[in-house]
């Protein structure tokens, strides 16, 4: 398989930043002494071909997906804001594929290819930012606030960096209750100044909590470079200030992601400890469907494009022989009616009854 | 019945809970092995453990988020705020999470969550230690919001809110932690939240009070009595669900009505209040609503300017009077 791929924290070649890479050795450093773990070894493919092909399928799904809720936007059938995951589809469905259906997952507004990952079907996602009554959060969440209860998909958090102490505090409970669940947490690297995230990592550690945050570091926070808001700019570096085990991620790596992860979550499961990660990617669209993007050139986007998350894979499963054009055209027909579907379901189905208004503010209805 | 000061009544409130429910535990500032600042958690860490019983890091955004996400998977957190001037850091966490988070997923995540610690004036500790911040969450649809005015009542208040399925903002007077009363020692006393109660029958004029002011109501209420005016003084308890049933029926009697409050006037609960009986029983009122809140100005820190900003009793005898054309 080819490398530039591959790598692992540590060894990323074509990386992805276009400013100051973090000093990779750092974040091996933090790894190594905070769990041991031995990282950077050469990358084989580990993984049997139904498991490949599931992590393929669910990327290009999301992809087709996030295409299709721009042609909705733009047709004015999607209200509010709504933030795609367009070019970072390999960091949310590279980790979501190392943990159980049990484990958790919490992240932020830019969320629907989580919720996918996660098992949530695009028909019930689609339905919500329609707004309509099938959707995942009953129509009154929106693209930002998705939710199953039954999947462990615990929101969709539109405070940017609002969810790091929720999943603080999710990952407690599996602690509290002596469960061996893990919990993710997704947010991007403009969260990582929020006091949030440094009060959220300090208790982890400090109470060894089985907590997986997985900064995803698409280099603009809306329109402000990491460059323009950040002192110092690799985000995993700074987990040593709580000696959190950490490690540097290309984010663009769906196999780098999912390994990363089960390094992580094996930390979390076994020894309670938790891990930052730190992915480097890039996302294609503005920060939402309002973004036009003034604050980046065409070339710097094409520049990232050229490591699409979704070429690489396919070039690794087409070297290894897991997958052909043929193949890839039948999943893109499925996917396309998968889509479709989603869309049908959503345009069909009802608004919520004007009566759900007044539902679930309280547990019980009050008067006053 | 024993008699307790309020302190001991919350505590016992939370030790008879910390039994009761294993998915019940407590964190906060200083709340386990300093025995909490103003001790109201004494020797709940020697009972229930550092499993249950946690210090916190001074860090309130976040562990007032870490709680809300353990409720989210079950738990029943207890969250301790030394005082309440120190929840304005987790605000984020109590508006956007616990009391959006039940709407935002159609019914799908319950906040089990109670937060609580002291709130309203302090002894000379100026303007930042030293303030009412109900109206605040009373605003937030999602939030409960729960005042006690008597040790019986912060035990059975406390408790029902530990057992609410919705996050309650539980405020406790600083000042009246030392106050006595007696307290029903069954393990099974509630007082359900949104129930108000009379504190004094009366015919005259109604006063509304919660929290420090219920005391210093009833003083009033007995000066009043010797100039021949008879008030009934009612104690809402919880500010959200509020019981308005209670307040109209008595304005429906005595026709005239003064609210008192350590607040800051604007925007306050008394201003909810006198609106909701302008528009339930205006027919009833033989004069406007009077409002007596705290001075709107900062706390200041000097004895007797501190003094001047709190509503006393000779301010509510004057605001009766001035209700009932004396």
């Amino acid at each position: 398989m080819s490398n530039q791929t591959t790598e692992r924290g540590g060894k990323i070649r074509d990386a992805p930043a276009s400013g100051t890479m973090v000093e990779p050795d750092l974040a091996n450093r933090q790894a190594g002494r905070a769990s041991g773990a031995a990282l950077a070894e050469p990358e084989t493919l580990s993984e049997d071909k139904d498991t490949l092909l599931d992590i393929f399928r669910q990327m290009l799904l999301i992809r087709r997906f996030e295409e299709k809720c721009a042609e909705s936007y733009a047709l004015g059938k999607i209200g509010g804001f709504c933030h795609l995951y367009i070019g970072q589809e390999a960091v949310g469905v590279g980790a979501i594929s190392a943990i159980r259906p049990d484990d958790y997952v919490l992240t932020s507004y830019r969320e629907h290819g989580q919720a996918i990952a996660k098992g949530m079907s695009p028909d019930s996602v689609m339905a919500e930012l329609y707004g309509k009554a099938s959707g995942c959060s009953g129509g009154k969440g929106g693209s930002m606030h998705l939710f199953s209860s039954e999947l462990n998909f615990l929101g969709g958090h539109a405070i940017v960096g609002g969810q790091i102490p929720l999943a603080t505090g999710v990952a407690f409970a599996s602690k509290y209750r002596q469960t061996d669940q893990v919990t993710l947490c997704f947010f991007g690297e403009a969260a990582v100044n929020q006091g949030a995230f440094h009060e959220s990592l300090n208790m982890a550690q400090l109470w060894k909590l089985p907590c997986i945050y997985i900064c995803e570091n698409n280099q603009y926070g809306m329109g402000t470079s990491l460059e323009r808001a950040m002192s110092v700019q690799s985000v995993a570096q700074k987990a040593c200030a709580y000696e959190i085990a950490s490690e540097l991620v290309d984010g663009m790596d769906v196999l780098a992601m999912r390994h990363a992860t089960e390094r992580a979550a094996g930390r979390a499961r076994k020894e309670s400890l938790p891990t930052l990660i730190e992915a480097r990617t890039y996302r294609y669209m503005g920060h939402s469907m309002s973004d036009p993007g003034n604050y980046r050139t065409r070339a710097e986007i094409e520049k990232y494009q050229e490591r699409d998350p979704i070429k690489l894979f396919t070039s690794v499963l087409k070297e290894n022989d897991v997958i052909d054009d043929g193949q890839i055209a039948n999943f893109e027909k499925e996917i396309k009616e998968q889509v479709e579907h989603a869309v049908r379901f959503a345009e069909e189905s009802p608004e919520p009854d004007p009566g759900e208004l007044y539902t679930d503010v309280y547990s019980m209805p009050i008067n006053n | 019945m024993a008699v307790m000061t309020m302190r001991d009544a919350l505590n016992q409130a939370l030790s008879e809970e910390l039994a009761r429910d294993e998915n019940v535990f407590l964190m906060g500032e200083e709340v386990a092995e300093y025995q909490g600042a103003y001790k109201v958690t004494r020797g709940l860490l020697e009972k229930y453990g550092p499993k249950r019983v946690i210090d916190t890091p001074i860090t309130e955004l976040g562990f007032a988020g870490l709680g809300v996400g353990a409720a989210m998977a079950g738990l029943r957190p207890i969250v301790e705020f030394m005082t309440f001037n120190f929840s304005i850091l987790a605000t984020d966490q109590i508006i956007n999470s616990a009391a959006k988070m039940l709407y935002m997923s159609a019914g799908q995540f319950k906040i089990p969550i109670v937060f609580r610690g002291p709130g309203g004036s302090a002894y000379q500790v100026s303007s930042q230690h030293s303030q009412a911040l109900e109206s605040w969450y009373a605003y937030f649809p999602g939030l409960k919001v729960v005042m006690p005015s008597t040790p019986a009542d912060a035990k059975g208040l406390l408790k029902s809110a530990i057992r609410d399925d919705d996050p309650v903002i539980f405020i406790e007077q600083e000042r009246m932690y030392g106050m006595k009363g007696e307290v029903p020692e069954d393990v099974d006393f509630t007082i359900p939240l949104g129930l108000g109660e009379v504190k004094r029958e009366g015919s005259d004029a109604t006063i509304i009070a919660r929290s420090l002011m219920v005391p210093i109501a009833l003083q009033a209420a007995d000066e009043l009595d010797k100039q021949g005016v008879s008030c009934e003084v009612i104690d809402p308890r919880t500010i959200r669900p509020l019981d308005i049933e209670t307040i109209v029926k008595s304005v429906e009697k005595t026709n005239r009505v003064v609210i008192a409050e350590e607040s800051h006037p604007f925007c306050s609960v008394a201003a909810e209040i006198s609106a909701q009986i302008t528009e339930r029983a205006f027919d009833y009122l033989d004069a406007p609503v009077k409002r007596v809140s705290g001075a709107d100005v900062p706390m200041p820190y000097a004895k007797n300017l501190e003094k001047l900003a709190i509503p006393g009793v000779e301010q509510l005898v004057a605001a009766v009077r001035e209700v009932s054309y004396l």
